[in-house]
C-alpha cells in the first residue's frame, strides 16, 4: 500500500524491527514518529546511509536488510550514545522493569558504554500528580505528541537546542503553574522514568499502621480490568474478587467500591439532566444544554483553563471518587461513630489526575480532605508485591457494605461511552416510567474518538455525544460555543479509551489491543451483574432514605455537587 | 520571571504584525522576527500575545524562541556590542577581546548591563576578516581590536558622543 513505512511492511511479514521513540496506537489515530532516536535504522540496498524504518516509505523492489551486521552495529552504537547521557540508577528507578529504554538496551545486548562524557542535568519538577525527572528524558517526544496533538492541551514543547534541549512548559515554569490537566497521558507513554506519578504508597502504609485510624479503600471500575496485567495475567482478565482480597490483606478496615459513588453520580447527574431537559421542553430559554459529564478531573481542569466561559454547562455533580469520599466522611463516619479526622479514605484509581482532584480545596472540610490519598493501579500493584501477597492465587472475595454495593451501570464508568450509557439507563426509566426494553446500548459503545447517537425516550429523541481524548472534547466544545451543537447530553473522558486507558494504568507500551481487551472486560462484568441500573442499587436507595432525602436535595447539593473556576489567570 | 505589563499600543503592534501574516501558525518565525525588530526583544508576555493570535500553544512559541539564538528574551542594550568569533577573528585573539569586554562591563555573553546601556553578544563572521579581530557596536565596525583598546571603545559610548551615530547608522 502506498505510504507504508519499512517498519509497517516488515511487521506485516512478521519481522520485528526494534524501535524506541516510535509509538503507534492502532485505531486511536495516535502515532509518534519523529525519526529521532535512530534505533530502527535498516540497510537499504543502493542507498548510502542507513534508513530509519519508522519514517521511510517502502517502495517496490526495495531490498532491505533489517538485521545486517552494519544495521545491528549502528543500532548498538546509537543505544550506547543514548545511554551515555542517561543516569544509570536503574536499580532504584520507578520505571525499572517497565522501561522501554532498559528493555531495548537488554534486547540489543549492551554490556558496556564506551562513550563517557558530560550528562545533561535538569531540576526535578513535582506537581500534585506528576513528577518530571528530565535527567532521564531521551527526547523521544511522545509526551509532547500526546500533550499537543492528542490532548490539545499544549503544555509541553521541546525547548532550547542541542545538548540543553528539554521538553518543558513555556518559560520553563513548573507543571503546577501551567495549564496542565494532569491527564497523565504523557506518563502513560513515557518510555523511561522521566515522567512518573507522585508516589503516595508510603503515606498509605503509614495510615494503615496507625492504630488510631480507620482506613477504608474504594476502587475505581477500570482498575479491576487492568490490575491483573501487573501480575502477568492476560490483558482483559477481570480480577475484581482478587482485588478485594488483596486490599483486605493489605490491612484496609473496609474494602469498598467507587462504583457505589458512580451509582450515586448517576442519581444526581441523571436527575440534573432530566431537570434541564424538562425546563428545555417547557421552553425555558435560560437552560443550558447540552449537559456535559463531570466525572473526569482532567477534563474539569481542561475546561476551567480553556473554556471558562462555558463553566456553567457541565453537570455540577462531583466525580464518583469525590462523592464516595464525601459520603464516607459524613454518613459512614457517623455510622461508625468516629470523627472524620480518624477516618482515612484511600482510593485506587486508573488515573493520576485523581491525586490532584482529591487535593482541591473545595473537597475538604476544615482542612480534612474527603479523599485522603489516591493511588494509581500501578502503585497498588507495587504495594501488593512489596507485601508478598500472592495475587494470582488469591481467593475471590466480596466488597463490604454499605459502600461496596454497585450495579453494572457503575462498572461501565470505566470505559468511554459508559457514563452516558449508565445515565441513559436510569434517565430513560425515570423519564418514561417504563422499563427499558433492552439494557445494552450498543450505539453508545466503541472506540471511535467522537461518537454520536440518538436514543428514543418514548417518542422524544435524545441526542447523545461522546468524546474521549481532550482533542476530541475540544471539537465538541467549540461546536457548543458557536451555538451549533445538536446534542442534549455529552460524555467526555480525557484519556483515549476512557479510564481503561488512564494515565495510572499498567503501561500499554503502545499496544492498543490491551485497551480493547480491558473495555471488553468492563462490559463483561456489567453483563454478569444482577443489578444493572443505578437507581436499583438497594444501598443507594437506603442512603437517600436515611440521609440525603432525594437527588438534588439541599443536602445532596452540599455533599455531592461542586462549582467550577475560571483558571485563565 | 518578573512580570511586565504590556501597553495597549504594544499589544496592538503585536496583533498587527500577526495579522499581517494572516495569523497563520506556520508564519511564526516571520512574526517573531518582525516583533523583535519592533520591540527589541521577546519577553514572555509578548510571546503569550503571539501564541494567542496565532492560536498555538505558548510552549511551542517559547520552543522556537529558545531554539534560534537570534531571538532574545532579554532587552538589548542601547549599544549592543558584538564580538566576531569567526575563525579569522578567533585566531587573531577575539577571545581575549571578549574577555576584556566581559571584565569591563561586568556582564556575560547574552546579558545587558544594569543601566541598560550595553549588551554583549557573539556573532559569526561579518565578512571583514581582513580587519580581524572585529567588534561591532550597533552598526559601527571596529577592526584590529586589541584588549587594550576595549576601555577606549566603551568610553566613547559612556560619554554618549557617537551615540546617535551608533544607533541610527
Amino acid at each position: 500500500m502506498q505510504g507504508t513505512t519499512i517498519l509497517e511492511a516488515a511487521k506485516s511479514i512478521g519481522i520485528n524491527i526494534p524501535t524506541l521513540c516510535y509509538m503507534k496506537l492502532d485505531d486511536l489515530n495516535i502515532e509518534n514518529k519523529p525519526g529521532g532516536c535512530r534505533i530502527c535504522v535498516v540497510e537499504v540496498k543502493g542507498r548510502r546511509n542507513l534508513a530509519p524504518a519508522c519514517c521511510t516509505e517502502a517502495t517496490d523492489g526495495m531490498e532491505i536488510s533489517t538485521h545486517s551486521i552494519r544495521a545491528i552495529n549502528a543500532r548498538r552504537t546509537v543505544m550506547e550514545l543514548i545511554l551515555s547521557d542517561h543516569p544509570s540508577d536503574c536499580l532504584v528507578c520507578a520505571k525499572s522493569g517497565n522501561c522501554d529504554l532498559q528493555n531495548m538496551a537488554h534486547r540489543l545486548g549492551i554490556r558496556e558504554i564506551h562513550y563517557k562524557g558530560e550528562q545533561s542535568t535538569y531540576r526535578e519538577d513535582t506537581s500534585p500528580s506528576i513528577i518530571r525527572e528530565l535527567n532521564k528524558c531521551i527526547l523521544c517526544r511522545r509526551c509532547e505528541m500526546m500533550c499537543n496533538d492528542v490532548q490539545t492541551v499544549g503544555v509541553l514543547s521541546a525547548i532550547n537546542r542541542g545538548f540543553t534541549s528539554v521538553v518543558s512548559p513555556a518559560f520553563e515554569m513548573n507543571l503546577d503553574h501551567s495549564v496542565c490537566t494532569y491527564c497523565g497521558q504523557c506518563v502513560a507513554v513515557c518510555p523511561t522514568g522521566a515522567l512518573t506519578e507522585v508516589d503516595h504508597t508510603g503515606a498509605v502504609v503509614r495510615a494503615l499502621s496507625d492504630p488510631g485510624k480507620t482506613v477504608i479503600v474504594q476502587t475505581a471500575p477500570a482498575v479491576r480490568a487492568a490490575l491483573g496485567e501487573e501480575f502477568d495475567m492476560e490483558p482483559g482478565t477481570l480480577v475484581t474478587g482478587k482485588l478485594v482480597s488483596a486490599l483486605r490483606r493489605l490491612g484496609f478496615d473496609y474494602v469498598f467500591d467507587t462504583d457505589f459513588g458512580a451509582d450515586l453520580t448517576i442519581m444526581e447527574e441523571g436527575t440534573e439532566l432530566l431537570n434541564r431537559l424538562k425546563r428545555h421542553l417547557e421552553g425555558d430559554p435560560t437552560v443550558k444544554l447540552p449537559i456535559l459529564t463531570s466525572c473526569c478531573p482532567a477534563w474539569v481542569k481542561f475546561f476551567e483553563h480553556q473554556f471558562p466561559d462555558m463553566k456553567e454547562i457541565p453537570s455540577t455533580a462531583r466525580s464518583p471518587q469525590q462523592m464516595f469520599g464525601s459520603i464516607a466522611k459524613t454518613y459512614f463516619a457517623e455510622k461508625l461513630g468516629i470523627k472524620r479526622e480518624d477516618l482515612v479514605v484511600v482510593s485506587i484509581m486508573p488515573c493520576v489526575a485523581k491525586k490532584y482532584e482529591c487535593g482541591r480545596d473545595e473537597f475538604a472540610t476544615n482542612g480534612n480532605p474527603d479523599v485522603d490519598y489516591a493511588l494509581t493501579t500501578r502503585e497498588l500493584a507495587a504495594l501488593i508485591k512489596v507485601s508478598n501477597i500472592k495475587f494470582n492465587t488469591l481467593p475471590s472475595e466480596e466488597f463490604d457494605n454499605p459502600l461496596g454495593e454497585s450495579t453494572g451501570a457503575a462498572v461501565i464508568f470505566g470505559t468511554t461511552g459508559g457514563v452516558i450509557e449508565a445515565a441513559v439507563r436510569t434517565a430513560y426509566e425515570v423519564f418514561t416510567g417504563k422499563e427499558l426494553p433492552k439494557i445494552e446500548f450498543e450505539e453508545l459503545r466503541g472506540m471511535d474518538g467522537l461518537r454520536k447517537a440518538t436514543i428514543d425516550f418514548n417518542g422524544l429523541p435524545i441526542n447523545i455525544g461522546i468524546a474521549h481524548g481532550l482533542g476530541n472534547a475540544r471539537k465538541l466544545l467549540e461546536e457548543i460555543r458557536s451555538g451549533n451543537s445538536w446534542f442534549h447530553a455529552i460524555e467526555i473522558m480525557s484519556c483515549p479509551g476512557g479510564c481503561i486507558g488512564g494515565g495510572g494504568q499498567p503501561y500499554h507500551h503502545g499496544n492498543a489491543e490491551i485497551l480493547k481487551k480491558r473495555q471488553m472486560a468492563i462490559y463483561k462484568e456489567d453483563s454478569h451483574k444482577k443489578l444493572r441500573k443505578s437507581h436499583e442499587n438497594p444501598y443507594i436507595i437506603k442512603l437517600y432514605e436515611e440521609f440525603l432525602g432525594k437527588p438534588m436535595s439541599e443536602k445532596a447539593h452540599h455533599l455531592l455537587h461542586t462549582v467550577y473556576f475560571d483558571r485563565t489567570r | 520571571m518578573p512580570k511586565i505589563k504590556l501597553s495597549d499600543s504594544t499589544v496592538q503592534t503585536i496583533k498587527e504584525v500577526c495579522s499581517s501574516f494572516g495569523n497563520r501558525e506556520n508564519e511564526l518565525i516571520n512574526v517573531l522576527h518582525r516583533v523583535q525588530e519592533n520591540l527589541g526583544y521577546l519577553p514572555a508576555e509578548v510571546q503569550e500575545v503571539i501564541a494567542q493570535e496565532l492560536k498555538m500553544s505558548v510552549a511551542k512559541v517559547y520552543g522556537v524562541v529558545t531554539f534560534y539564538s537570534f531571538f532574545t528574551m532579554i532587552p538589548k542594550g542601547l549599544y549592543p556590542v558584538s564580538i566576531c568569533m569567526g575563525t579569522a577573528c578567533y585566531v587573531r585573539g577575539a577571545e581575549q577581546v571578549l574577555n576584556e569586554f566581559k571584565r569591563q562591563l561586568k556582564v556575560e555573553v547574552g546579558q545587558t548591563t544594569p543601566d541598560g546601556k550595553f549588551s554583549l553578544s557573539c556573532l559569526r563572521c561579518v565578512g571583514a576578516c581582513g580587519l580581524a579581530p572585529v567588534v561591532m557596536v550597533g552598526e559601527k565596525v571596529y577592526g584590529r581590536v586589541s584588549p587594550q583598546q576595549v576601555k577606549q571603545i566603551i568610553a566613547e559610548y559612556q560619554e554618549g558622543c557617537p551615540a546617535h551615530e551608533a544607533k541610527t547608522a
